[in-house]
């Protein structure tokens, strides 16, 4: 085991490495610079904007620029914003709780809703509940957050006037009134995000579990004249979950890079709308930083994914 | 509106129904210039008073609760001599004050300075080499340390050392700022300088604790922890800062004016979308304030127009000129490894008779009417605004017949396909504007016009992140202009001297590859006169002359065609029904925040 891990953090390093550099050399590449709004302006000299980009180097080769970046790396330094000039390290930190209470809550409350109703589904393949469990799925899936998230603003926001459409960290009053106002903010978000999720992995918990529910051993479990509770929980569910614990872990890493679209929408100050912002403002260093961060979990949640599999399934074995 | 329309409107303005700005702006909106608005009610008998500018109504500072604005762009930082944009800008002055800042009708008022330098007070040199400031008295830090002359003079050292990396380098540089006395500061430049505003007032012109930034000029500045905690003189103290997304602050109690601000506390929200916020303001009412509504007019007029609307559209006089460019020089060939070369000139566009068809093709009242609703006024000008720069010799119309005689007259004959060509030249040319929608119906509509009078337009579109940036290694770059026409807005943000904004056609800011496309000329139209003008009013001491020299420079732009101006843009922020607060276009939103309130 423990070999086995090393070996694949061995591995690991060098599709890092060819990931920061293929990252770098795009970004390098795509067109605009962070000090484009000075140059259009006619209030700013054209030599100030070229001053500042020689100031931060902008204007030296890619592959110097690269090593720049590869060695304060490997310090420990990330970097700091050509936008902000804040260190980029500060700035993820700071957008990290709002994405991780957003899509964590999500999340959670997408499996709340698939594994019941994936496995209730496949107990029951075909009768109407099943049916119904399926249309609303199709009907998830198909719709995109971007569609969901206006359409939540549209009636709860601004026909209904029940919800708030802007996200606020800063909300006033403590206890109780802090956490319904917290919840009234957050509810809509979690809601799009967590519909689209359910409605695939409902899919996908429904038809390992009908998989497995039809082998011999479950027969046998029944036989015993074990309720069909147990039968269903101890036997079936667990084998069943494999797959659906691969999918769960490669989705973690989206859980840190944040939901792009839902986050602009509704104005949440996550990791998502922060990439989002830096891309528009060609804001190179904090580009590189979150995609590179993102390149890591993936690559640690695939390993995590292959340690859990053991763990459920002990016919697994590490070499 | 009818000739009695109108005398019931100078009514209302008589019997002080209506007010003199609230006329003047609505015959602006129906085509008319401000002096002939003014002029109407000067007939009526209604000259223009000064009146004070405050209207202030609250009688002591604070019990308002909290000011909620929101950006769709956040501040990323809050140091004013960081700023990137105009939304930095805004951050800043929450908390930071000029000396001095633009008023709507681009007068300067005061704000750290006790009184505004003139020639009568001293405070301007006779010889237009120094300008004096005196500062005002018992103005304080949030950190309860004194302001002083010493402040304003690191500023300037502070902006104009390289090192900083300040992007205000280009307004502090040419000058030296000394003290005189703890309250006076004397800038001194190295020649005559009608243009003294450009320091220490307005968006640019925020000062900076000197004892808490000290340490940290030059290569260093990045460093300093007030970069990210703000200490002004401001009327909101700082309290916190996510950049991008939130910045708060609260009531300055110790503020250097009397009863404000009103406000207990201030939030700066951003992101998102411009058409969300202006929903937020005017829809649900959930924010105050939404800066910069790049909205479609139409939308905000529905929004407004809905039964229980909360907020309103408030519209305001910029210098935002959106504009046809045509190319004075060949785009389509290359000498010594440029295209767009000045050793060139452009086969087509040099005959006036091509240029003056295509001025005559620019339909710019459906453009105005059709497009940008209230968000624009038609315009032949480039310059527009303030009131005493704007030239009266021009004029413009949209006439297809017009323009097919002009073509025809200079030999310009239809072919089979209907386009007009002459020894064996197509009149055909290629047009780029940055991907946005009122942009591209612009362009469909000037390409319409052009199709009846036989000249083929092909449209071409670029993304504003890259058309408007400063690579030198993109082709497809507005200062490049690698096509026969383009079109764009220039002008936002502006001050209204418009020094540096007529500089974008002087011969020496041609754009090349020797300047690394740099030059703001992108037209690279060149004209003794015009550089001869803009010299003179750049030392032109008497402001009455300089304006006429303005006047001149706007004048030759558009009679050459160097450009055909299209629309005067305006500055849109939306604003909850009950907020009272004056937005200028020549400052930024918060230049008068001190004075914001809300009536009950």
């Amino acid at each position: 085991m423990g070999r086995y891990l090393l070996r694949r953090l061995l591995i690991a390093v060098p599709s890092l490495l060819g990931i920061s550099v293929v990252l770098f050399a795009v970004l390098a590449l795509a067109p605009g610079d962070p000090f484009g709004e000075l140059a259009s302006n006619p209030n700013v000299p054209p030599d100030v904007a070229a001053a500042l980009r020689a100031k931060f180097g902008l204007d030296d080769p890619i592959a110097l620029r690269y090593a720049h970046w590869l060695v304060a790396m490997l310090h420990g330094d990330w970097g700091f914003s050509f936008v902000s000039r804040m260190d980029v390290d500060t700035l993820i930190l700071q957008r990290l709780p709002a994405t991780l209470l957003i899509i964590g809550s999500s999340q959670v409350l997408a499996l709340m809703i698939a594994l019941p109703v994936g496995v209730y589904s496949a107990v029951r393949p075909y009768s109407v509940f099943d049916q119904i469990a399926n249309l609303l799925a199709f009907i998830g899936f198909s719709l995109p957050t971007f569609f969901t998230g206006l359409l939540f603003i549209l009636l709860f926001s601004i026909y209904l006037d029940w919800l708030p459409f802007v996200y606020r960290t800063d909300l006033g009053g403590s206890g109780w009134q802090w956490y319904w106002e917290e919840f009234k903010q957050a509810i809509m978000p979690i809601a799009v995000l967590a519909l689209v999720q359910a409605a695939s992995w409902t899919r996908y918990v429904r038809s390992s579990v009908l998989e497995v529910i039809r082998l011999d051993y479950v027969t046998t479990a029944r036989a015993k004249g074990l309720p069909e509770r147990m039968v269903v929980i101890k036997h079936v569910v667990r084998n069943a979950l494999i797959p659906v614990v691969t999918l769960v872990a490669l989705q973690m890493p989206a859980l840190f890079g944040g939901a792009i679209v839902t986050e602009q929408i509704f104005r949440i100050p996550g990791i998502g709308s922060l990439l989002i912002s830096s891309i528009l403002a060609n804001d190179t260093p904090v580009i590189m930083a979150v995609t590179f961060v993102f390149a890591c979990l993936v690559i640690l949640f695939n390993l995590v994914a292959d340690i859990l599999y053991g763990w459920l399934d002990p016919r697994i074995a590490y070499r | 509106m009818n000739e009695r329309a109108l005398r019931e409107l100078i009514a209302e303005v008589k019997a002080e129904r209506v007010s003199r700005r609230a006329f003047v702006r609505k015959m602006v909106g129906l085509g008319l210039t401000t002096p002939f608005a003014t002029q109407l009610l000067a007939q009526a008998g209604l000259a223009q008073t000064v009146a004070p500018r405050s209207n202030y109504k609250p009688t002591k500072a604070g019990g308002g609760g909290t000011l909620k604005t929101l950006f769709w762009q956040g501040a990323t930082l809050l140091n004013p001599h960081f700023a990137v944009g105009t939304k930095d800008q805004e951050g800043a002055r929450i908390f930071y004050e000029p000396l001095a800042a633009w008023d709507p009708d681009g007068n300067l008022v005061p704000v750290l300075a006790a009184e505004l330098p003139d020639i009568e007070n001293g405070g301007i040199a006779a010889d237009g080499m120094s300008v004096t400031w005196k500062l005002k008295k018992g103005v304080e830090w949030h950190d309860g340390r004194p302001f002083t002359a010493d402040d304003v003079v690191f500023n300037w050292e502070y902006a104009s050392d390289p090192a900083t990396a300040a992007t205000t380098i280009g307004d502090y540089r040419d000058a030296k700022v000394e003290k005189i006395d703890p309250l006076t500061v004397r800038v001194r430049f190295g020649k005559p300088t009608p243009f003294w505003t450009r320091m220490f007032v307005g968006a640019t012109g925020m000062v900076i604790p000197k004892h808490l930034f000290e340490a940290y000029k030059g290569a260093n500045s990045r460093e300093a922890p007030a970069n990210l905690k703000p200490v002004g003189t401001g009327p909101y103290r700082f309290v916190e800062f996510k950049p991008g997304d939130l910045v708060r602050g609260e009531r300055n109690p110790a503020y250097h004016v009397p009863n404000r601000p009103y406000f207990d506390a201030i939030e700066m929200k951003g992101g998102g979308d411009a058409v969300s916020a202006a929903r937020a303001v005017i829809q649900t009412g959930e924010y105050d304030f939404g800066w910069n509504m790049q909205v479609e007019d139409e939308i905000l007029v529905k929004l407004e127009n809905a039964g229980n609307a909360k907020g309103r559209a408030e519209i305001v006089l910029s210098r935002a000129i959106e504009h046809i460019q045509l190319n004075n020089t060949d785009p389509w060939t290359e000498v010594d490894g440029e295209r767009s070369s000045l050793k060139t000139t452009h086969p087509l566009l040099s005959d006036p008779a091509v240029r003056q068809a295509l001025r005559l093709l620019v339909d710019r009242a459906s453009v105005q009417r059709y497009i940008y609703g209230r968000t624009a006024v038609a315009t032949g000008n480039f310059l527009n605004n303030p009131e005493g720069f704007v030239s009266k010799n021009t004029a413009w119309e949209f006439n297809i017949d017009k323009a097919n005689r002009l073509l025809d007259e200079a030999g310009w004959k239809r072919g089979p396909d209907g386009i007009r060509a002459k020894d064996g030249k197509n009149l055909k040319f290629v047009f780029q504007t940055s991907i946005n929608a009122p942009r591209q119906k612009t362009q469909a509509i000037v390409k319409q016009a052009c199709q009846k009078a036989g000249i083929d337009i092909e449209l071409k579109s670029v993304t504003a992140s890259v058309y408007f940036s400063s690579d030198v290694a993109n082709p497809d770059t507005a200062r490049k202009f690698y096509t026969d026409i383009q079109m764009f807005t220039t002008g936002t943000p502006s001050v209204p001297d418009p020094e540096r904004f007529m500089q974008q056609f002087v011969s020496w800011e041609a754009a090349s590859k020797d300047n690394k496309w740099q030059g703001m000329n992108s037209t690279r139209w060149r004209n003794d006169e015009y550089d001869k003008a803009f010299l003179a009013a750049q030392s032109e001491l008497d402001p009455v002359k300089r304006a006429a020299l303005f006047i001149k420079m706007n004048d030759l732009v558009v009679n050459e065609i160097a450009v055909i101006p299209v629309v005067n843009r305006r500055w849109v922020a939306v604003m909850s029904n009950n907020l009272k607060a004056t937005l200028s276009g020549w400052d930024n939103d918060f230049w008068n925040l001190k004075d914001w309130y809300r009536e009950a």
